[in-house]
């Protein structure tokens, strides 16, 4: 008995359960997947943003290597620090012309001349920050003081609420996909009983049985599913400019968002269709199957 | 062989269905169940299949005790045993040769088989130029014949028919039991519960006359002895286990 037949005969004979069943598993895994992509993104902004320097001092435009050497010698003197590293305003040309190597236009008219020279520091412990920060604030030739875990805890508080919300959002809709799933499944096996009936008399196994219901649902997931992750691929690759001009300058993101016809984003989308697709087919057949286990006796 | 050793079947509320039966079968047996509207034919039938449970005793097909099959393996007991209902329970959105070819599907046949094992039954039961016709195009009597074109197409050791004349005028019915004959005479174990007086007592074959769920006769030659209310004439009670 072919299993592709019967399941493309019960899609044919109620098509509006169908629809309905796909829809489902089509918003679950847009809203799933928007969620997702976001928290990766969160995550990886993190992962770079906890890699980096703790305290970032931008110097006044005159104070150079002089007053960084200065303050180096008395950040190194509380033993409280790490390591430092001095960008001086050439270095911080060629990191700029590095970041926007894409994007010409952001190029002209920058001379070293107008970007800052800075002074990375790493404390040995995170709690000594306050301290060292007491010292930075006082020196000479300070202009601005980035403390990186400002940005960390700030993005840290993002990532969690968007994994919060996104999880919470997410299991709902999941929830809800097994339930509808569940529902057309049980409405097929009640439109089906007498065919199910005689299929036992003449022989049938169980799973000769059960298995078109299970592929069924599974193909329900699995439309649902690569639809939603086509469209999301989509857009992602729409909005690339935008996002490789806001995430550019981070390395985990530059072989991603260069191109859409770059290696590492045609990996990453095919491998995210094809395992948002497999886990589409799991949760239609799980939905399936709970509707075999609690109305097929 | 079929055997039924002290089988009693017992409905919720202590019902009975079956009480003590003792029978055998042999392979390829002919044999007739008769007895007034609840008496315990269906039940006798449904056990043979599994369709049902037992209360009490054992029934062996081929010396196999089929209780040892469960809803995993239940299928295997069917595919040995096919069955014909009075009401056909033919699938009204296929057709006649897709009805029975179902029963090959299932069991895995390449297609070239599924068409000539189909084909050779449909011959057999006389419906060969009715292969593309849906149930709801064929006479009562077609609609029986492609049941039980179904039932033998996977090659059944015993075939059991559960009233299968019942919607059918006589001369219907007849042509349906000289199937029935043909079926056996190839070797197939056929029982049949019926009501039909005139076939059973034509055929002459074996009946088991059932009545409150407890066989009351047993003869190798039997006669209807059931009257028109339905009950058994004659003197009830005896075991004439003749054949």
């Amino acid at each position: 008995m072919s299993i592709t037949r019967e399941v493309r005969t019960h899609i044919r004979r109620s098509p509006y359960q169908a629809m309905a069943a796909m829809l489902t598993m089509f918003l679950t895994f847009l809203v799933g997947g928007v969620f997702f992509l976001a928290t990766m993104a969160s995550v990886m902004v993190l992962g770079y943003f906890e890699g980096k320097p703790q305290v970032t001092i931008f110097l006044t435009a005159k104070a150079g290597l002089t007053e960084a050497e200065h303050l180096k010698t008395k950040l190194e003197a509380t033993g409280k620090v790490a390591g430092t590293h001095f960008v001086s305003k050439e270095d911080a040309l060629a990191i700029y012309r590095q970041q926007n190597q894409n994007d010409p236009l952001l190029l002209e008219m920058v001379t070293a001349d107008i970007l800052p020279a800075s002074l990375e520091v790493s404390a040995t412990d995170p709690q000594f920050l306050s301290e060292i920060a007491g010292i930075i604030e006082g020196a000479e030739g300070v202009d601005e003081v980035v403390y990186q875990r400002d940005v960390v805890d700030s993005l840290l508080a993002w990532t969690n609420a968007i994994r919060w919300v996104g999880g919470t959002l997410a299991l709902l809709l999941v929830l809800d996909s097994l339930l509808i799933i569940g529902t057309v499944i049980a409405m097929k096996i009640a439109l089906k009983r007498d065919e199910i009936e005689i299929l036992t008399l003449v022989g049938a196994s169980p799973w000769t049985i059960r298995a078109p219901f299970i592929i069924e649902g599974g193909f329900y997931g699995f439309t649902g599913a690569g639809v939603a992750s086509i469209i999301l691929g989509g857009v992602v690759a729409y909005l690339r400019p935008y996002l490789f001009s806001f995430l550019g300058s981070i390395p985990t993101f530059q072989g991603f968002l260069v191109s859409v016809t770059s290696a590492t984003f045609l990996i990453s989308v095919a491998v995210f269709l094809a395992g948002n697709m497999l886990i589409g087919f799991c949760l239609g057949a799980l939905g399936s199957s709970i509707a075999l286990r609690r109305y097929l006796k | 062989m079929i055997t039924f050793n002290n089988v009693s079947k017992y409905y919720p509320g202590k019902i009975p269905g079956l009480i003590d039966v003792t029978v055998e079968i042999p392979a390829g047996e002919f044999m007739f169940l008769i007895g007034p509207s609840g008496s315990g034919k269906t039940t006798f039938l449904r056990l043979l299949i599994r369709d049902l449970l037992l209360s009490k005793g054992t029934i062996t097909v081929d010396n196999e005790d089929i209780s040892n099959y469960t809803g995993k393996n239940i299928h295997l007991l069917r595919r040995k045993v096919g069955i014909v209902f009075q009401d056909f329970k033919l699938l009204l959105d296929r057709t006649v040769f897709e009805n029975i070819a179902m029963v090959l599907e299932i069991l895995g046949k390449p297609e070239a088989d599924i068409e000539q094992g189909v084909m050779n039954v449909l011959e057999l039961v006389g419906l060969g130029d009715k292969r593309n016709f849906f149930p709801l195009q064929l006479s009562a009597g077609e609609m029986q014949r492609t049941s039980i074109a179904r039932a033998i197409v996977g090659g059944p050791k015993i075939l059991l028919a559960d009233e299968p004349t019942g919607n059918l005028d006589p001369e219907t019915a007849w042509g349906i039991i000289e199937i029935f004959k043909e079926v056996n005479d190839l070797g197939t174990t056929v029982i049949i519960a019926s009501h039909n007086a005139d076939i059973v007592n034509k055929m002459k074959k074996r009946t088991l006359t059932i009545h409150h769920g407890s066989i009351v006769r047993d003869e190798a030659k039997g006669h209807y002895h059931l009257d028109r209310h339905g009950k058994i004439a004659g003197k009830a009670g005896k075991h004439d286990v003749n054949h």
